[in-house]
């Protein structure tokens, strides 16, 4: 029985890692890439590494996007779901995948920029920053006592 | 002169050998139908509609103003690669083609039929791996050597290079989910990690076309057609990962005595 909860805490975690990682890269998509237009589709200083880890990246997070909400359903139907764990999970693969594209894709890799303006440092710090506490929120709420069954 | 007449041949002839393959597969479609209702098994009219809807995409592609265009201008031949690569074998594949004729063939011939699916070769060539590269790979071969500009100037080459597009696109579906019978089943999760390998692929070479167009074409055009090739190939393939995350989840039901069964299994 021990086991068993240990198991699904796992999975009501990467579900929400999952989850977190599709909807952070989805928001990158549609609102700095589409609707904002602040993001270049492709930048011509993007190097070979970074136009590989683009397509890497996209493509999962568009499979996780999909397979943790199915995941989620299976959680549901199986009354295992930990909405808090979860939701922590959530904010952890979103701040940690934010984190990556703010400091190794952009930065490293230099597949585009934030914004093409002069100051993009002050973009920049306030990107990273808001990942940093979606990470520290969601460790707290994975590691907070209690998860009660939803 | 000799080049442009060249040119004017592969647009006049080409749409006439590829519309055939297609009106041959919706006449077989509807006679085995036919036969079907005779056996008193009706067969589902929204598989018929995907088999039409499916087969009509794939005629855009081919033949008409679209695929005229598709000679002159980048973008519009994205479009029809779209059409003829992606949409068109999805729909086909939810039309389930292969389960229809086995109903309507009389034993012994279901039996020659079903004796072929299970081959070796087919075995091989259905793997989704193989499956992507075959249409990964062509399509990087396509766009990164001169076989782009080979295509419009013969006809050969035009047709073959339509065919493998469709082939390849249809074979990589059936790879990916199971609607039909299918003999040489691989697991969720490599079926998963293929399908994502290869959107990768797909992704990689439409960002790299963005600033590497083939010869030919313009950078205005080159850049249009790669962003219909990226959102395109994203829209296409979500329909596929939610088809195959869906049958995974069906087939996970937990049993009533709840044991840990795994989404990993």
């Amino acid at each position: 029985m021990i086991k068993n909860n240990t198991n699904y805490f796992k999975r009501n975690l990467w579900s929400g890692i999952l989850f977190g990682l599709g909807l952070v890269a989805f928001i990158d998509e549609t609102i700095f890439h589409q609707l904002l237009n602040w993001h270049h589709f492709y930048d011509k200083s993007t190097t070979k590494i970074g136009l590989i880890s683009d397509g890497l990246f996209h493509a999962f997070s568009w499979f996780a996007t999909i397979a943790s909400l199915f995941w989620f359903a299976d959680l549901r139907r199986r009354k295992e779901l930990m909405i808090s764990k979860w939701w922590g999970g959530v904010l952890l693969g979103g701040g940690a995948f934010q984190l990556y594209d703010g400091i190794i894709q952009h930065k490293l890799m230099r597949i585009h920029q934030i914004r093409y303006v002069d100051n993009v440092i002050i973009y920049d710090l306030v990107w990273n920053i808001i990942a940093l506490l979606m990470i520290v929120v969601g460790l707290f709420m994975i590691k907070k006592r209690g998860d009660k069954h939803a | 002169m000799h080049e442009h007449n060249q040119h004017e041949i592969v647009s006049i002839l080409s749409p006439f050998i590829l519309l055939l393959p297609f009106i041959t597969g919706l006449i077989i479609y509807f006679l085995a139908i036919i036969i079907s209702h005779k056996k008193q098994r009706p067969w589902p009219i929204y598989r018929t509609l995907y088999w039409m809807i499916g087969i009509s995409f794939a005629m855009i592609a081919v033949v008409g103003p679209l695929a005229e265009r598709s000679h002159v201008d980048f973008s519009a031949h994205m479009l029809t690669h779209l059409f003829l690569g992606m949409f068109a074998p999805l729909l086909m594949v939810l039309a389930a083609p292969m389960t229809l004729i086995l109903r309507a063939l009389s034993i012994q011939h279901a039996k020659l039929l079903t004796d072929w699916l299970k081959s070796r070769f087919i075995r091989f060539i259905s793997d989704p791996a193989i499956a992507s590269i075959l249409n990964i790979g062509g399509l990087w071969l396509l766009y990164t050597t001169n076989l782009y500009a080979a295509m419009h100037e013969s006809l050969i080459w035009n047709v073959i290079i339509h065919l493998h597009i469709f082939l390849a696109g249809y074979l990589f579906t059936l790879s990916m989910i199971y609607i039909e019978p299918t003999p040489h089943r691989k697991s969720y999760l490599y079926r998963s990690i293929m399908i994502v390998l290869a959107l990768a692929g797909h992704g990689i070479l439409a960002k790299y076309l963005y600033a590497n167009p083939p010869v030919t074409v313009s950078i205005h055009e080159g850049e249009i057609g790669s962003i219909i090739m990226y959102y395109g190939g994203d829209l296409v393939d979500m329909m596929i990962m939610i088809i195959l995350c869906w049958q995974w989840y069906k087939e996970t039901r937990p049993r009533i005595s709840a044991k840990v069964g795994d989404l990993h299994t």
